[in-house]
This record gives structure tokens, sequence and C-alpha cells, in this order.
């Protein structure tokens, strides 16, 4: 487990992104397939333990640091909350062994020591992780901790992870892509598979990588500030003077030249869907890489009627026949937790594809020829093979930026998100890549609402109280609506940290509850009901706009407010 | 409403006040005697009468404050403030350090100032003084800080250094400019003959330091170096506050470490965005704290800042007093 976490260390210690790529060459250059192919599953994000695998859950994980630290259970809390991350807290709350243990493999220890205990009686399970820690040095024993406790998040995009696999064995980035889809077993056949130069039988049961558009704001913002954009900004986090210049068609067109360049489309408020018609099959993935089979029977059903060997691109959407707009995206949810749903589900909430891209045609990879011409072989297509079911996602016609931003104005009547901006000569690309497809999403709705209960985040973040928790009044109470991440800078992030510490007045685990006093402007997409929250109302995509730090708490919203624009 | 107590040591607006001898210790604001611990800049401030001091700490207080009424003290010899007994004692925190010993009718205080246990070739050790009532810092009061060995750190920077040079980069690491840099310059010398280039205000500390006798590595001033320099490969001890400014551009290419015990936690250097987090406190840490407060053979403990609640109950369910004094003092480190 060295040579893992070394390379842990590295990519934990390094900013900038070539030396995590070239970290991660060394890396599956030197580690043994078995090592390898459990390294790559884990810097996917996949974990060791879970809900159905247990090994150590964090009451007991805290319990047994413990009893191994010598320490009352209120200071191994107090800990925790100071460094915010469980398996670092774990990894420094022991001194290192005066003699460490021979090193074992990561796949031994993974597949030999680990996996074995998964849900056996306590003591068994305690045995081997208070063993791991007595014999381990500091840095093995943090990333030891990480396999019991989740995920790894040491900064590492998948797509870098690929890179660097692809730099290191010469295959196209997009296959290893493709063939990294979906769940697969960490072992050294997959891994051997994964690295091969030769199709093999299972790349045409894979799915192609989503290409993902980016916010339309962030092409603004590098008109604005050309340097320092980056792919690893969060998508969401935009700041509302980039949203002023979103209202601004002149600003669209300097960014992306003229509108003929474009087609334009609905964003739909769906979800994501790859539809496979392939060797008499149909399947369909999510963009989740989750095969969604059984799930959505009527458009596998009408699938069927397409020609084999199709790949179509499009969004899944809740919607009765014959209305002219979809229903809202919770009515959806009710759909995509039913495994095999019945016929009143099916009658209550049909659904419907609307495809605006085509992947693959006649068993041929379309996706490097422009979007004018995939767009027009896809509309012959489903002229020719539609169904009800299945309907091209029409294009909106403009002859400007101008008519463009009214129709954008539109769209929450029409219930869509926004507009979708494709450059008619981009090919199909993988990944969140900027560019060639942009969304132009309505300009959020806003509320001010008071902040009520704090979270540390992750990663970064992991010593700070980041993650929020804000209420609307209801009464005189307020009542929590909404949680929100993102949107603070760093000098609002350390005063609000700093303010929450000396104002808190309850905690509750990880989370505490402080004084409400202080107003955020929250955006959001939409708002939803929901029977599932307390305060009957479920926004879509929450975060904050500005710290309202003129504003009194007394004058922050009502619920009805935000009630009244529920659909 | 003034409130009687018997107590030696109080907290007053203007600092922690010795009545008996009518003195205050590092005080933030404006006194006629001030006993100073030592010389950063949250504990020695300007606009005392006068200044007691060790004899090693006097250079420091003149560096930092200037000309001023100062009456330096040999490490241990008994002096008389009004009533009290006052010494000053070893704290092994930056050179000239000092814990406050007072006695008044047989009853013994100690202030302990910003004090480690750790080996430290640049200052005097810490020395345990018995006493009634123990004053403690407590910066790093949670039993996640733990220090490694220091020499160990070093080698560890030296390393860093190197892949710096592979790579056509400099080593850009910030500390302190009087205590810490100084203590990484003396741990180096044990693991390096190569020059370390200094920021003027590291300079002048350094330079405070080997006129009193410290052996540390060699180091060149970064003014002393011009536009043809070849940083690569370098090692630069810069303060944190040079971070960001126009100052490190002239490096072009580096890495930036920071030399801190806040380094222990990886969200505190990645929030920071430091390449590399070295840890080196001249703090206690969390063992330390707790042996040394048992060591002095204190009934009652106080603890002035950093992560006091902590320190307090772990030390209350243990049987000692504990409690803590709200003050100025920084926990910068």
């Amino acid at each position: 487990m060295k040579r893992f976490a070394q390379l842990y260390r590295e990519l934990d210690q390094s900013t900038a992104t070539l030396d995590k790529r070239a970290a991660l060459i060394r890396y599956f250059k030197e580690a043994p397939p078995r090592d390898a192919a459990w390294a790559l599953y884990l810097l996917s994000g996949g974990k060791v333990a879970g809900a159905r695998r247990k090994i150590a859950n964090t009451r007991e994980l805290r319990e047994w640091i413990g009893q191994e630290s010598g320490l009352p259970d209120w200071l191994v809390d107090d800990s925790y909350d100071q460094v915010g991350d469980l398996g670092e807290t774990l990894a420094l709350l022991l001194d290192d062994p005066v003699q460490a243990a021979p090193d074992v493999a990561l796949a031994d220890w993974i597949e030999q020591r680990l996996l074995p205990i998964a849900n056996k009686d306590v003591e068994v399970r305690r045995a081997v992780v208070v063993d791991a820690w007595r014999t381990l040095r500091h840095d093995e024993r943090l990333l030891f901790n990480k396999l019991l406790t989740g995920a790894l998040r040491v900064g590492v995009s998948q797509r870098l992870v690929q890179q660097a696999l692809a730099e290191l064995t010469g295959i196209d980035i997009a296959r290893l892509a493709q063939r990294m889809l979906g769940s697969w077993s960490p072992t050294p056949e997959f891994l051997r598979d994964l690295l091969s130069p030769d199709e093999l039988p299972g790349d045409r049961q894979q799915p192609y990588p989503f290409f993902l558009a980016s916010p339309l704001e962030s092409a603004l913002r590098a008109e604005v500030a050309p340097a320092g954009s980056t792919d690893e900004t969060p998508e969401e986090a935009v700041a509302p003077d980039i949203v002023a210049l979103a209202n601004d068609p002149d600003a669209v067109a300097r960014a992306l030249g003229p509108v003929d360049d474009w087609l334009l489309e609905w964003k739909w408020d769906g979800i994501r869907l790859q539809l496979l018609r392939r060797d008499g099959d149909v399947a369909l993935w999510s963009r989740g890489e989750e095969r969604l089979d059984g799930r959505f029977p009527e458009i596998e059903t009408a699938a069927m009627g397409l020609p084999d060997g199709t790949v179509l691109d499009g969004e899944l959407l809740a919607w009765r026949e014959g209305e002219d707009a979809p229903l809202a995206f919770t009515a959806l949810q009710t759909r995509i937790q039913r495994l095999k749903p019945g016929p009143k589900t099916l009658a209550d909430t049909p659904v419907r594809m609307q495809v605006y891209d085509l992947l693959e045609l006649g068993g041929e990879d379309w996706r490097s020829r422009p979007q004018h011409a995939r767009r027009a072989a896809l509309e012959t297509l489903i002229a020719a093979h539609g169904a009800p079911r299945i309907v091209v996602s029409p294009r909106v016609e403009v002859d400007s930026w101008t008519s463009a931003a009214q129709l954008r104005d539109q769209a929450r009547e029409r219930g869509v998100e926004g507009l979708m901006l494709k450059r008619a000569t981009a090919p199909y690309q993988a990944g969140r890549r900027r560019g060639d497809w942009w969304k132009w999403k309505i300009d959020p709705l806003t509320i001010d609402a008071v902040l009520l209960y704090a979270q540390a985040g992750h990663g970064r973040r992991s010593t700070l109280y980041t993650d929020y928790t804000f209420g609307l009044w209801d009464g005189d109470a307020l009542v929590p609506v909404a949680k929100a991440y993102s949107g603070l800078d760093d000098s609002e992030i350390l005063a609000l940290d700093k303010w929450i510490r000396a104002h808190t007045l309850e905690r509750f685990g990880p989370v505490r509850s402080v004084r409400a006093h202080h107003v955020f402007e929250l955006g959001f997409e939409a708002v939803n009901v929901s029977k599932r929250h307390k305060s009957g109302i479920a926004v879509r995509f929450p975060r904050i706009l500005r710290w309202r730090q003129d504003k009194p708490m007394a004058e922050a919203d009502r619920l009805e407010t935000l009630k009244a624009l529920a659909r | 409403m003034a409130s009687v107590s018997d107590d030696l040591i109080q907290l007053r607006p203007e600092g922690l006040y010795c009545p008996a001898g009518d003195f205050h210790i590092d005080p933030w604001r404006p006194v006629p005697r001030a006993v100073i611990t030592h010389g950063h800049g949250d504990h020695a401030r300007l606009g005392m009468g006068a200044y007691h001091t060790t004899r090693e700490g006097l250079p420091i207080l003149e560096w930092r404050l200037g000309e001023q009424i100062y009456m330096a003290h040999d490490y241990g010899a008994p002096f008389t403030m009004g009533r009290a007994t006052v010494s000053l004692h070893p704290a092994g925190h930056v050179l000239g350090s000092a814990q406050v010993r007072v006695e008044v009718d047989g009853e013994v205080w100690v202030a302990s100032g910003d004090y480690k246990r750790q080996h430290d070739p640049t200052c005097a050790p810490f020395e345990v003084v018995r006493c009634d009532t123990f004053i403690t810092e407590a910066t790093f009061g949670l039993p996640v800080y733990r220090w490694p060995d220091t020499s160990e750190v070093a080698r560890e920077i030296v390393a860093w250094r190197e892949r710096c040079g592979e790579r056509g980069e400099a080593a850009i690491l910030y500390c302190y400019a009087l205590g810490k840099a100084q203590r990484v310059l003396a741990e180096l010398a044990a693991h390096t003959d190569e020059a370390v280039l200094l920021h003027g205000a590291v300079a002048t500390g350094v330079e405070v330091y080997r006129r009193a006798g410290i052996a540390m590595v060699d180091t060149v001033p970064v003014t002393e170096t011009d536009k043809t320099t070849d940083y690569a490969g370098k090692l630069v001890l810069a303060p944190p506050s040079a971070a960001g400014s126009s100052w490190i551009r002239r490096f072009r290419r580096a890495q930036q470490g920071f030399a801190s015990g806040w380094m222990q936690i990886r969200g505190n250097r990645r929030r920071r965005n430091y390449d590399r987090g070295f840890v080196v406190s001249d703090h206690a840490d969390w063992p330390d704290l707790m042996r040394t407060v048992r060591e002095t053979g204190a009934s009652r403990i106080i603890a002035t800042h950093g992560n006091t609640d902590a320190i307090i109950r772990a030390l209350n369910e243990d049987g000692i007093a504990a409690e803590a004094f709200r003050t100025d003092f920084g926990g910068e480190e």
C-alpha cells in the first residue's frame, strides 16, 4: 500500500494538473496490475466499503479511535470538528508505530483483509481495523481510513486519470472513457481490456461519453477576464454581474459571433439519456453512467422501431400526450425510483424522449461529423422511424441574438430552463469541453433567506463551514427551504466561518445551528411542490448570489412567496 | 464594582497584571512596567514605560521595538518588583523567550508565554518550574496536533528543494521572520551546505541570531542577487506576508511551502493553496501541553490562547482545576 499512499500524497500535495498527471503516469507504469486496477477504481470514485458492504461506520470508527488513543468521545468529536475530515482525524490521533509492519499490497489489503470482514460481527471488524492502525505509518493510515470512510476526494477528475492512461498507453482517450462507463470490477482482467489497443466485443455495448454543455456565463466571463478560466470551475457558481451580462445580446454576440453559426434548442429540465439500439436490443444509459433498463418500458418499446446500429442523445421528460409543456421534474422523480413501473404509474406519468443528437447511424460512429449534419440526419431518421415517445427536440429559429434573448425570456412559461446553443460545425465531444455547446439559462428566481445551519465542506474547504442551510419566514418561525454551497468568495467564506463558530447555538454531529441573523440572496432555477420536504416545496439548483449584510433578518422573504412560484 | 481577588496575576483590560508587583506581562495597552516573555508582535508591543526581558531576548526587542527603556535579566536570576519576587525561565519558544515566575508570600505563579518542549538549536530548552498556578498557552490544544521530529522535516525540506531544482523552480518557504526562520536554518545546517536566500524581513532576524552566536546554514539576502540570477533549486525564506506580493515574481518559476504547526491539517494547506506544508511549530503540541501542566505540579491551570476549551475540559475531567483568560494573544504561527 506504500506505493499508492505515495501517489495519494503526491496528488494531494500538488496544485498543478501537469504534476498530478505525471504522478499518475508514474504510478500506473510501475504498479502491479492487481494494485493498479484497484487504484483506478478508487481514483474514479469507487468505494471499498458501503451501505451493503459494512466494514465500519463513522460511529464505530470514532468509538474505536477513542479506545485506541485513550481520548474521551467529546475530544475525538472536537478534533473531528477542527480537521473536518474523519479519515484524517483518525490518522492524526495516533502516533506512528515504533516499527512499521512489512508492506502489504493495496489489492491484498482490500481483497484479503477488508472485503472478507464486511458485514461480519463487530469484534471481527474492529480487530482488523485497529490492527491496521497499530501497524501502518501516518500516510498509509490516512489512506487506509479513506478506504473505510468512502471516496478518496483527492482532486483528481476522471478525465485526468484517463489522460494519464492515454499518455501511458497511446490508446485514444475517448475509447478509454467509453470503456470505463457504467459499472466494472477492479480486476487485472478489466485493466487489461481497458488498455487493449484492439477493438473488443464489449466496445459495442458501451455508450459514448456524454458531451456536456457549459454555462454561457463562463464564455462571457472569459470575455471580461480572459485569464484563469479552467474546466474545474463549479458550473453553478456565477457572479451576479455576469448574470447581468447574460441578458445583453451584444455581449453574447461578442462572445459567440454571428447567430447563424449556431443551432438553438430549448434546454429541457429532464434526465439526460443515451439510447443505444444495437445488435437487436435497446439499452438506456443515464449521464450518471447507469443503465436504466426496465424503468422506462415505453421508450424501450418505441426504440425497437429504430434501425439497428443507432445511438441517440436526448432528454427524458415526463410529458402527457396532447400537452404543450412537460410535467415538472418532480413528476419524473417518481419514475426514476420505480424499477418496474406498474400500469397506474405508466398512465399517470408517461415519459418521452426529446432527442437532439445522433452519435451512431448504421453502426457507424458519427461523432466527428459536424453538428448540422448530425442534426439533419437525426431529423430524417426520426421522421421515418419515430414514434410519439421519441421526438426530435425542435430547433428554435431566430434571426438575431436579440430575438434569441426574447425567446429565452419566455422559457419559464414554456416549462424549459432556457436555450441550448450548439455550434453548427462542432463535432460531438467527450465531457465538459468549452467552446461549442453552451447552456443559456434563464435568470434565476431569487429570494432573501436567513442562514440557519452550517456544516463543514469537503476537500480544501474541510476546515471551514461552507455548506449552508437557509430558511424563510412562516408565521413567526423560520423554516428551512434550501441548502447552498457555492457563491461566496474566499474572504466572505472566512468571515462567515468565524461568525458561525462564535454564534453556534447547538451541534448535531457535524451540523451547527447558528443564531438567525444573516440574510443571503439565493438564486434557483425553479420551485416544485414536494411532499418529501418539510416546507412543502423543493428548490432546484439553489446557490448564493449575494450576502445581504444590508438587510435585517425580519425583512427576509416569506415561505408563501416561494410557494406562489411553485409548479 | 472593583472585584477583589487574591490572584497573583489577573486579567485586566490592558493585559495580564500582577497587583503585588504592580507590573504587566505582555500587555496589549500602554502601561508603566511590562515584563515581556518574547519578541513576537502579539506579546511585545510599543508604548510601555519600561521593558523587562531576558539578556538573550534583549537584542530581539531592540530589533522589534527600537530604543526603549530595557531591563535585561539573566535566566533564573530573581529580581524584586514591589512585593513580588520575579524571575525569568527558558520557555524554548524562540531565542530569549521566557516564562515569568512570580512569588508573593510563598505562593508561586508561572505565566508561560508561548513555549515548546521540542529540541530547538536556537534557544535554551524549556525549564519546568514548579508552581501553584500555571498560566499556559493552548495554541495547539487538540490531540490532532502531535509534532513530527523537526530534523526529519528539515530533511524533507532539502528533498523538496532538490526536486524543485530538477524542475527548474525555486523553493519559497514561508515562515515567521522571528524564530521559525532561524530554527529552520539551524536545522538545515545538519543536512546541507547550500546557501539559503532570505527576504529582507527574515535577513534582519537572522543577523540578530548570528550575532548571538547561533549556528545556521549560510544565507544570502535576496537583495544581493540580481536579475541574472538563476533561482532554480534555491531555497528562499520569506515571511508569510510576502505570499501573493509582487516580491515573489522575481523567482518566475517557484513552488511555495509553509512551515507551521497549522500545516498538520491538510485542509489548512489546501485552502491557502501552498504546494507543500511542513509541520514545524514553536508551540507545544497536545501531548506536551498535557505533560507540561502536570510536571509543573500546579493545582490550578489558566489557559490563555488557542484551543482553550478542549484543554480546560480535559484537565477538569482529570481533576485539575482549569479555566481560561481571554487575552489578545494571537494564534498566529
